[in-house]
């Protein structure tokens, strides 16, 4: 409940409006996980060093645990839950077709960087890509798996646009 | 009534409900410990189908929904896949279909080896294989049973296939039908189920996709970190500045004054802040002032250490292992080294940061945790709480990683979440930062270690001494206290040296046990990342002494070990050893046998300045039987990136008694653009099973720092390699 001395803050995320009480500089991945509840975006480091918590902020890649809420009001904001109804988009697809994920703590980042990277650019070269994801850490060392699965979704993206 | 208890949708829609691989805990209560269950119906639960449970393995529902219940921790190494599968293979269902769950705390789910429950030592496969196969098969023999009393024919005449039974008259019904008829069956006696025969394996041997992928691909699976109940307030936990400081008085005013701070206390490993969320508890500890009583380790540092151990280095340590005359072949040696080898500290960096849920309610604790040693967790944490171990339910989550850091001896992340827990009457989730993990140690150990070998007229070596001056971690956890002899000698510091396959005549092992006050801990591969790197690297140099190629050198010294030899021949061919490289690049070989399965690597290694570029690995592996080959592959490429990232960077210093490194700024790890392209080739072998979740990490730092000696002639005895070139 909110009263008066609180701080409202209304975002947009996926699509729907929260109003939450935060302070202006709590950072956006602690009021999307704490407060909206929504948890697949990740702490890894708290200092844009890792890419777990890599959202969308009008369709740009951005880092969650840096990104005070303030700086998010009036944007549109995507999660790893709002990517796709059903995990079809062909970044999860492609994830999905190639066995990508160990403990996937890693995975809601790495999916939202590389779909981030394919809106951008729809055939990444090994270059693009090395450059795009260096961003995001995996400790469970699914980088070659990574490398091969956003060439798979950059295929399965472009097969499945109309020409 | 605890959330989970419900069974169903309810409080807490986000951890109570019954998905797959989503629902926790809720084999717990139905189920009484031991292995057979009289075969009873499970029904109306939420109004679930009817159910036939012969196992607590094992549920099949009317609707033909086959459940499988792992009680092994899922860290990211294929548990949740590979186990079910082996179930399914003599069930008779296509792995694919089936729903996970994961188990509560129960006996039914122990270590076959220890009376406990446990994930770690790359043991889940080769412990449970047996065991997951007979209730596969006595289940399907049951279905089968009561479909040949239903069909009037012999139970020997019906054949099964993807969940569904055959008659020979062309009848054919799905397993769902017969549970209820299967229900009221005895379970047959052991010696009369009959196994398959590998050859007949349908999935068995075969890649079979991921179970846990979606849920991983879209946020939906829960975490330790991610568990919300109502009510739940977040700690964290100003810990001491150094290791073995305390606390020796504070001013909460500050932090209390914070908005959404709920409360702050004292607690044993320091000074817990209770808030509404996250970002409110990390701002009132920043508001805690705290005065610190220093403990005994308050000028230690990585340079005492190092001129500690380079003291006892010098000195005779507790014999660890004595097979011939070491001592008396190196005194008429005229070919020899005398070299030292030393290995960082290194933190586990769980991609997760450690993290607790606990309830404490009166004399019950209820914990959501990710957690590699549940029974531990649950014995410790009543003992600090003063209950009886029965109180404690632990409901276990998605492991963020676990690199053996989620099974410390004294489950500290838990035990510490249950004293924040206590007397709040309300659920806490204590949030480790980032920092808080990687300076909170339980590391592996830093450890010295000397090399006197020497080579014959032949030039292959006649004797091998290596003394270790470490940390034991066996002894400090509740598995080893078991091993370690009473010497004193915990087997993990010296295992994969002195054991190592190669031949050498006369070897010798000794041990020099440290006690400082940072906790060490077992990492990925115990014993072998430390010393497969010295064992494999001394191997070199001897091959190097005696002018021979390395390869060659190591396959001679593996002559009649044919496993052994066509790892280390699969890896050598596929990588082209001897053939020429593109120009600049180098190649580096080495070979660890670990966990009961044997890897070999070759690096292709570039050095420029002090930039060291590793281009390519290629991988050979025998473990045995691979259950699920793709995932074996992602293990290979996992424990290479693994040890690829400790090795060139790795490293915990530390200063003033507490760890230099604090975030992946300082304690940086492998990204993608430094990934080498690693090719994996598992050797056909009807060896013994072995793991796979560990040991491929020990081969690539020999390997590449013996490719960085081919490059430049330098040899490198210290990781990380940036602090041997710097
Ligand atoms: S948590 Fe934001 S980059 Fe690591
Ligand atoms: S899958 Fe575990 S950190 Fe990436």
């Amino acid at each position: 409940m909110l009263t008066g001395r609180d701080y409202v803050i209304s975002l947009t995320v996926n699509g729907e409006r929260h109003d939450i009480d935060a302070d202006p500089e709590m950072p956006l991945l602690w009021a999307l996980r704490d407060l909206i509840k929504l948890t697949g975006t990740k702490y890894g480091c708290g200092i844009a060093q890792c890419g777990a918590c890599t959202i969308h902020i009008d369709g740009q890649p951005a880092r969650a645990c840096v990104t005070p809420v303030s700086a998010a009001v009036g944007t549109e904001i995507r999660t790893i839950e709002g990517l796709s109804p059903d995990a079809t988009h062909p970044v999860q697809q492609a994830w999905i077709e190639l066995d990508v994920v160990q403990c996937g703590y890693c995975q809601s980042g790495q999916v939202m960087a590389a779909a981030a990277l394919l809106e951008q650019n729809p055939s990444p070269t090994d270059a693009d890509i090395d450059a795009a994801m260096n961003g995001n850490i995996c400790r469970c060392g699914t980088y070659p798996r990574i490398r091969a699965a956003v060439k798979r979704a950059a295929e399965l993206k472009r097969a499945g646009e109309p020409a | 009534m605890s959330p989970t208890d419900t069974g169903g949708d309810n409080a807490s829609p986000r951890i109570g409900r019954r998905h797959f691989l989503i629902g926790i805990g809720v084999i717990a209560g139905g189920i009484a410990a031991g292995q057979w269950l009289r075969p009873y119906l499970v029904g109306g639960r939420d109004s679930a189908p009817k159910e036939f449970q012969p196992h607590a393995f094992v549920r099949i529902g009317a609707d033909d929904r086959v459940t499988v219940i792992i009680g092994k921790s899922e860290m990211g190494q294929g548990i949740y896949t590979g186990l079910p599968m082996i179930l399914a293979e003599e069930l008779d269902v296509n792995p694919q279909r089936l729903a996970v769950e994961i188990a509560g705390v129960d006996p039914a789910f122990n270590h076959p080896f220890l009376p406990a429950q446990f994930t770690g030592g790359s043991m889940s496969v080769m412990s449970t294989y047996e065991a997951l196969r007979r209730v596969g098969a006595t289940a399907r023999r049951m279905i089968v049973q009561a479909a040949a009393t239903e069909w009037g024919v012999a139970a020997a005449d019906l054949r099964t296939e993807d969940g569904v039974v055959f008659a020979p008259d062309g009848r054919s019904a799905t397993y769902g039908k017969f549970v209820e008829a299967a229900s009221a069956l005895p379970v047959p006696a052991k010696e009369n189920i009959t196994l398959k025969n590998r050859a007949d394996f349908r999935y068995i041997g075969k890649p079979q996709r991921r179970l846990d992928s979606r849920i991983k691909v879209n946020g939906e699976a829960q975490f330790g970190i991610d568990v919300d109940l109502p009510n739940m307030l977040v700690a964290v936990v100003a810990r001491p500045p150094q290791f073995g400081a305390s606390v020796r008085s504070f001013d909460a005013s500050q932090a209390k004054a914070v908005r959404g701070v709920v409360d702050v206390k004292q607690i044993p490993s320091g000074v817990a802040v209770i808030a509404e969320h996250t970002w409110a508890a990390l701002k009132g500890r920043e508001a805690l002032r705290i005065e610190w009583q220093d403990g005994p380790g308050a000028t230690l540092s990585t340079e005492s250490m190092r001129t500690e151990r380079r003291a006892l280095l010098a000195r005779t340590g507790l014999l660890a292992k004595n097979q011939g005359d070491a001592i008396a072949a190196l005194a008429d040696a005229r070919r020899k080294i005398d070299v030292e080898y030393e290995l960082p500290y290194l933190a586990h960096a769980c991609m997760e940061p450690l993290n607790a849920v606990a309830w404490v309610k009166n004399d019950r604790c209820e914990m959501w945790l990710g957690t590699q040693g549940q029974s531990q967790d649950a014995q410790l944490v009543a003992a600090a709480l003063g209950i009886p171990a029965a109180n404690v339910k632990i409901n276990t989550m998605f492991l963020g990683g676990g690199f053996g850091r989620r099974a410390s001896g004294t489950s500290d992340f838990p035990v510490e979440a249950a004293h924040v827990a206590k007397g709040l009457n309300r659920p806490v989730k204590v949030v480790w930062t980032r920092e808080d993990d990687t300076r909170g140690g339980y590391y592996r150990p830093f450890g010295l270690n000397r090399v006197q070998a020497a080579i014959g007229a032949d030039g292959l070596p006649i004797a091998y001494f290596h003394r270790v001056v470490s940390k034991p971690v066996l002894a400090n956890t509740a598995l080893g206290k078991m091993a370690v002899s009473k010497e004193g000698v915990d087997p993990s510091t010296l295992e994969g040296s002195a054991d190592m396959p190669y031949a050498i005549p006369n070897l010798r092992a000794e041990v020099h046990n440290t006690n400082e006050t940072v906790p060490s801990l077992w990492w990925r591969s115990v014993g072998h990342s430390a010393n497969g790197f010295v064992a494999n690297s001394v191997i070199d140099e001897l091959a190097n002494l005696a002018g021979q190629d390395p390869y060659r050198y190591r396959r001679a010294l593996l002559a009649g070990k044919p496993r052994h030899l066509a790892v280390l021949d699969k890896a050598a061919t596929a990588a082209g050893w001897g053939k020429p490289l593109p120009k600049g690049h180098f190649h580096g070989i080495a070979l660890q046998e670990s966990f009961n399965s044997i890897v070999a690597q070759v690096a292709e290694v570039s050095v420029s300045g002090k930039q060291v570029r590793v281009h390519r690995v290629t991988c050979a592996v025998d473990c045995g039987l691979a259950v699920n080959p793709d995932q074996v592959v992602a293990q290979m490429q996992s424990g290479i990136v693994f040890g690829l990232s400790a090795a060139l960077r790795g490293e915990i210093t530390i200063e003033g008694g507490a760890a230099v490194q604090s975030n992946f700024d300082t304690y940086p790890v492998l990204r993608l653009a430094d990934t080498p392209v690693i090719d994996v080739h598992i050797v056909d072998s009807d060896g013994p099973i072995g793991g796979i979740g560990e040991p491929g990490t020990p081969p690539i730092a020999p390997a590449v720092c013996n490719a960085i000696h081919a490059a430049t002639g330098q040899r490198i005895r210290r990781l990380p390699i940036s602090a041997s070139l710097a």
